[in-house]
C-alpha cells in the first residue's frame, strides 16, 4: 500500500485559496477574540477559587446554587463536569482581595455550604484521609488488637480508601459498602464516629491573582522566547528568510488555535500553554521537512523556476507529511478521547495545532518563501535565494566572476 | 562485509537490560504483581497522580528587615545614652514599604560629631546622611539587605522543612521557587486536607513574655478611656481571646494594655512540649536557656504581685499572677485541645519564622482524581500505541515489525530513564509519552519512504537501505532539535506537571534518536545478512 506515489498536486497555484482560507480562520478566531467570548483564561491566569465536586446521585445544580447563595457566595458558578454518569460539579469562585485569609475563604465557605447537614462531632468518611482514619480506629481499637495495632489500622484504612478512591471513584454511597471489606466490629466503630456526606471533593486550584499575573506574564515570555529560538535556528540552517516564513507560518498556528480555544469557550491553563509550545516545535518539523527537500532540489534542479521546485518538494515530502501527521493526529486524538478530562483542553490544543500546523506549512510557509523570491527577482533581476549561507557565497562569488 | 552485527546486537541487549533495570530493579517476586509494586515504587509519581497538596508561599522579607531595624532603634537608643547624646526622637518613618530606614530628629549640632562615631562603630549595616533641621537617616546599605532578604528566606525554609517533617508527610518538596520573588514552593504527597498543615507553617511562633499593665478591656475605645485618654509611650494595646457570644451571634473581644519590652522572647526557649495543668486540661511547658532563665527570675523577682502575658504571634493567649520569682520553667494553659497543645509545643521547638508568610497558591488532588488519572492516561497511551503499531504493519509491512520493535524498545528507555533518574512522571508527562509514539515513529517514516523511493528508482536493497539512512539523518536531527528546544523552554518556565510533559517529550525523542537511527539499521542489517541477492525487501 502506498500513498502519493507520484503526487503531483499544484499547491503554489492553489495558494490563493489557502491564503483566502486561512484569513477566514483568522477572521473567525480574532473575531471571537476581540468582539466575542475574548480569550477564555483559566484559573492559572486569573486567579480564583475552583472546587471540584463528585456527588453519590446526579448533582441539582439548583440546590447547590441556593446553598451558596445562604452562604454569601451568590456569585458562585456551577458548571457540570465530565460526562453525565460522573456526578461531578466544579464550584468557581472569583479572586477577591489578595490576603491569605481571602485566598482561602472561599473554598472554606464552599465545603460549609455542602455539608451543611453534617451531624456533630463525626467526621465524613468521604473526605478523610487515611491516616485520620487510622488515628480514630486507633483510639477506638475495635480490633483489640495489641502491639502490631498501628500496622492492622493502617491495612485497614488503606482498604477502605482503595475501595472509596480507585473502586468507587472517590464516594462511597453508603456504608453497607464496607460489608466484606473490613471487620463488622470496624464497621460497628466507624458507624459510631463517622457519616457519609453525599459529596466528595476530588480537586481544589485556589490561585491569588498575583500569581495569576506572574503565570501569564511566563506564558508570554516563553512563547516569544520559543519563536525567537526557532527563527535563529532555522535562519542558521537555511537562510534569513526561510525563518521568517517558518516563524510566520508557527504565529499563524498559534494564533488559529488561541481563537478555536475562543470560539469554543474553552478554558486556557498552564498545561494548555504547553501544548501550544509544543505544537510551535511541531510546525517547524513539518516545514523543516519541506525547506531540507527544497534545498537539496535547489542543487539537483539548477535550471528549474524556484516555485516549480517548490512545488516538486511538497510533492515530494507529501507522503511522509500526510502519514507522520496522520499517525502523531492518531496518538493525540486517542488523548482527548480516552485521556480524561483533566487533560482535554491540552489534547483540544494540540488536535487543533497538528492539523493546523501541517496545513501552514505547505499553505503559508512555503508561498511566503516563493512570494519573497518573486519580490526580489522582480526588483533586483536576482536569482533565487540559495538555501544555505555556504552556497549563497559560491554564488555571489561567480556573479562577480 | 563484516558489520559487527553481533557486538551491535550485545550492545542493543545491554542497554535493554539497564533500562528494563531501571524500570523494575530487582523485583522481589517475578510475577505480576511484584513487578507492578516494583514498578510503583522505581517511578516517582507527580502530585498530580499521587493525589496531594501543591502551596506557594510568599516571604514577607519586610517583617525581617523591619525586626532587624528596630533592633538596631534599640542598639542606637542605648549607645546615644552612654554617649549623653540628646535626641527627640528615632523611629522607622515607614515601616511597612520602607523598614530599611530609621530616621533621628531633634540632635543637637555639636553632638554631630558623636552620632557619626557611633554609627560608623555600631551601626556599620547602615549609612548616615544628614536631613533637613537636626534629623538625620539611617538607611541599610543594599548588600546587607539583599543578604538579610535571602537570608530569611532560606531560614523560613528550614523551619517549614523541620515543622513539615515533624508532621510525619512522607517525602515533601520544599524549595525556593521562582525568580527573585521570595517565593517557596511547597508540596506535600498525600495530604488532602491541607488546613491543619498549613496552620503549623504559618505560624511565625513568636512568643513572648511581656508586663501585663492593665485589662481585659472590652474594646479598644475603652482601654483608652480607662487610662486617662492617653496610653502610655512605653505599652501597648494588644488583643486577647476571642469570646463568640452565642446569644446575641455577636463576639467580644478581650483587650489588653501590655508593655513594650518583653522580659522573654522566642529565642530564649529551649524546649517545649506538651502536658496537662493541675485540672488534667492540655497545657504546654516551657523551658528557658541560661541567659533567658536569668531574665526571667530577675523579672519575676522584681514584679511580685504583678501580672505577666504569655503573647503568641502578637495574641494575648494568657495572664497570669507572679507569685513568686520563676527561674527557667513556665507552663502555657488557655484552653487547648491536645492536639493544639501538640502543634504549638511543635512550633515552638521548631524556632520561629522570620518573617510571616502568606499562601499565593493552593492546589490540592484528590487521591480519587489522582488515581483516576493514571488509570485514563495509561489506556489512551496503549490505544494510542496500538493503532500506531497496526498501522505501521499493514503500511510498511515487514519493515512496520522493525518500527514497532523500536517504538517498543523506545518507551521501554524512556520509562528506565524515569526510575533511574528519579524525574517526576505526571499527567502531562503521559501525555507526553503518547507524543513520543506519534513522533517518534515519524524518523522511521521519513527512512522508509526514502528507502521506498530508492528502490523506486531501481537501487538494491542494502544500497537502498544505505541511502535511506544517509540522507534521512540531517532532517530528522533537524526535526529532533527544534521539539526539544520547544520542550528545553517549557521546561525553564514550567511548573510541575508542564516540567514532566518537558521531561518525557525531550528524553522519549532522544531514545527515539537511538532506536530509530541506530536500532533500525542493525535489525535491517540483520535481516539484509539472511536474504539472498536479487531477494526484495518487505517495506
Amino acid at each position: 500500500m502506498e500513498l502519493f506515489r507520484n503526487a503531483n498536486f499544484d499547491f503554489l497555484g492553489k495558494k490563493w485559496y489557502f491564503i483566502a482560507g486561512s484569513l477566514l480562520l483568522l477572521a473567525a478566531g480574532l473575531g471571537s477574540i476581540f468582539f466575542g467570548k475574548g480569550i477564555p483564561l483559566g484559573v492559572d491566569f486569573k486567579g480564583g477559587t475552583l472546587v471540584y465536586v463528585k456527588f453519590t446521585h446526579a448533582p441539582d445544580e439548583n440546590k447547590i446554587r441556593s446553598a451558596m447563595g445562604s452562604a454569601g457566595l451568590s456569585n458562585a458558578r456551577i458548571q457540570r463536569y465530565g460526562a453525565p454518569g460522573n456526578n461531578e460539579v466544579i464550584i468557581a469562585l472569583e479572586q477577591q482581595g489578595e490576603s491569605d485569609e481571602a485566598l482561602d475563604r472561599g473554598k472554606v465557605a464552599i465545603l460549609a455550604a455542602l455539608g451543611s447537614a453534617a451531624p456533630a462531632g463525626k467526621l465524613d468518611l468521604n473526605n478523610t484521609s487515611a491516616r485520620a482514619l487510622r488515628e480514630r480506629l486507633l483510639e477506638r481499637d475495635p480490633l483489640r488488637a495489641g502491639s502490631d495495632a498501628g500496622e492492622r489500622y493502617q491495612e485497614v484504612a488503606t482498604a477502605i480508601t482503595q475501595l472509596r478512591d480507585v473502586t468507587r471513584g472517590g464516594v462511597l454511597p453508603s456504608l453497607e459498602e464496607l460489608k466484606g471489606v473490613v471487620d463488622p466490629a470496624v464497621q460497628a466503630a466507624l458507624e459510631q464516629d463517622f457519616y457519609l456526606s453525599d459529596f466528595a471533593v476530588r480537586n481544589v486550584e485556589i490561585v491569588g491573582a498575583q500569581v495569576g499575573a506572574q503565570l501569564r506574564r511566563q506564558a508570554l515570555l516563553a512563547t516569544l522566547y520559543s519563536l525567537a529560538g526557532m527563527l535563529v535556528y532555522i535562519a542558521f540552517r537555511f537562510e534569513a528568510i526561510y525563518g521568517v516564513a517558518a516563524v510566520a507560518a508557527v504565529f499563524h498556528d498559534v494564533l488559529v488555535t488561541v481563537g478555536a480555544f475562543s470560539l469554543l469557550g474553552v478554558e486556557i491553563s498552564l498545561t494548555v500553554i504547553a501544548a501550544i509550545l509544543t505544537l510551535v516545535g511541531y510546525s517547524m518539523n513539518d516545514t523543516i521537512v519541506i525547506f531540507d527537500r527544497v534545498r537539496e532540489n535547489l542543487k539537483l534542479m539548477r535550471r528549474v523556476p524556484f516555485a516549480e521546485i517548490v512545488n516538486r518538494s511538497i510533492n515530494q515530502t507529501l507522503s511522509r507529511t500526510v502519514l507522520t501527521s496522520g499517525l502523531t493526529f492518531l496518538t493525540v486524538l486517542s488523548l482527548y478521547l480516552f485521556g480524561g478530562e483533566v487533560l482535554s483542553a491540552f489534547s483540544f490544543a494540540l488536535v487543533v495545532g497538528i492539523l493546523v500546523g501541517t496545513y501552514s506549512s505547505f499553505a503559508i510557509a512555503a508561498p511566503l518563501v516563493v512570494g519573497f523570491q518573486e519580490w526580489r527577482l522582480a526588483r533586483e533581476g536576482r536569482g533565487p535565494v540559495p538555501a544555505s549561507a555556504e552556497s549563497g557565497k559560491r554564488e555571489k562569488m561567480r556573479a562577480k566572476a | 562485509m563484516k558489520k559487527n552485527l553481533t557486538s551491535k546486537t550485545l550492545f542493543i541487549a545491554a542497554v535493554l537490560a539497564f533500562f528494563l533495570f531501571g524500570i523494575v530493579g530487582l523485583p522481589q517476586k517475578w510475577t505480576l504483581d511484584g513487578l507492578k509494586t516494583s514498578l510503583q515504587r522505581r517511578i516517582n509519581l507527580g502530585l498530580d497522580l499521587k493525589g496531594g497538596t501543591h502551596l506557594i508561599l510568599q516571604v514577607m522579607v519586610n517583617d525581617a528587615v523591619k525586626s532587624e531595624s528596630e533592633r538596631a532603634v534599640e542598639r542606637l537608643r542605648e549607645d546615644l545614652r552612654q554617649a549623653r547624646v540628646n535626641y527627640a526622637d528615632i523611629f522607622l518613618p515607614d515601616p511597612a514599604k520602607e523598614p530599611e530606614k530609621i530616621v533621628l530628629q531633634g540632635v543637637p549640632p555639636e553632638s554631630s560629631g558623636d552620632l557619626r562615631t557611633i554609627a560608623a562603630e555600631r551601626l556599620l549595616e547602615y549609612e548616615l546622611a544628614s536631613g533637613a533641621e537636626n534629623s538625620w537617616t539611617l538607611t541599610m546599605r543594599p548588600q546587607p539587605l539583599a543578604e538579610l532578604k535571602e537570608g530569611a528566606v532560606r531560614q523560613a525554609i528550614e523551619t517549614i522543612r523541620n515543622r513539615v517533617d515533624s508532621l510525619g508527610v512522607t517525602e515533601p518538596v520544599i524549595q525556593e521557587h521562582g525568580l527573585g520573588q521570595f517565593q517557596i514552593l511547597v508540596q506535600l504527597p498525600g495530604v488532602d486536607d491541607p488546613a491543619r498543615v498549613k496552620e503549623i507553617m504559618q505560624s511565625t511562633a513568636m512568643l513572648e513574655i511581656r508586663q501585663a499593665l492593665g485589662g481585659p478591656y472590652a474594646s479598644e475605645v475603652e482601654a483608652i478611656r480607662a487610662n486617662g485618654g492617653l496610653l502610655p509611650p512605653d505599652a501597648v494595646l494588644l488583643r486577647g481571646k476571642t469570646i463568640a457570644n452565642r446569644g446575641s451571634g455577636s463576639s467580644l473581644e478581650e483587650w489588653y494594655l501590655i508593655s513594650r519590652s518583653s522580659a522573654v522572647a522566642g529565642r530564649d526557649l529551649r524546649r517545649a512540649e506538651p502536658t496537662r495543668d493541675e485540672s488534667g486540661r492540655p497545657a504546654v511547658r516551657f523551658v528557658l536557656t541560661g541567659e533567658g532563665g536569668r531574665r526571667f527570675a530577675a523579672f519575676t523577682g522584681s514584679h511580685v504581685g504583678d501580672n505577666l502575658a504569655v503573647i503568641l504571634d502578637n495574641r494575648v493567649i494568657e495572664v497570669a499572677r507572679i507569685e513568686e520569682q520563676i527561674r527557667d520553667e513556665g507552663r502555657i494553659t488557655g484552653a487547648f485541645t491536645e492536639q493544639q497543645a501538640q502543634d504549638l509545643s511543635m512550633v515552638l521547638r521548631s524556632g520561629a519564622l522570620p518573617a510571616s508568610i502568606q499562601y499565593r497558591e493552593e492546589r490540592t488532588v484528590g487521591p480519587s482524581l489522582g488515581a483516576d488519572s493514571i488509570r485514563q492516561g495509561i489506556t489512551a497511551a496503549i490505544i494510542g500505541l496500538v493503532a500506531v503499531m497496526f498501522f505501521m504493519l499493514a503500511y510498511y509491512h515487514g519493515a512496520g515489525i522493525n518500527a514497532n520493535v523500536g517504538l517498543l524498545l523506545n518507551l521501554l528507555i524512556l520509562l528506565g530513564f524515569l526510575g533511574l533518574s528519579g524525574a517526576t512522571l505526571t499527567l502531562p508527562g503521559i501525555a507526553g509519552v503518547i507524543l513520543t509514539i506519534g513522533m517518534g515513529v515519524d524518523s522511521n517514516v521519513l527512512i522508509f519512504e526514502r528507502i521506498r523511493e530508492e528502490l523506486r528508482e531501481g537501487k538494491t536493497p542494502p544500497s537502498a537501505v544505505e541511502q535511506g539512512f544517509a540522507r534521512a539523518w540531517l532532517t530528522i536531527v533537524d526535526t529532533h532539535v527544534t521539539t526539544i528546544v520547544s520542550a528545553a523552554i517549557l521546561f525553564m518556565f514550567g511548573t510541575g506537571p508542564v516540567r514532566g510533559f518537558a521531561v518525557t517529550l525531550t528524553f522519549g525523542l532522544l531514545a527515539n534518536l537511538f532506536t530509530a537511527v541506530f536500532v533500525s539499521r542493525v535489525i535491517f542489517d540483520a535481516i539484509l545478512m539472511r536474504k539472498a541477492r536479487g531477494e526484495a525487501l518487505s517495506i
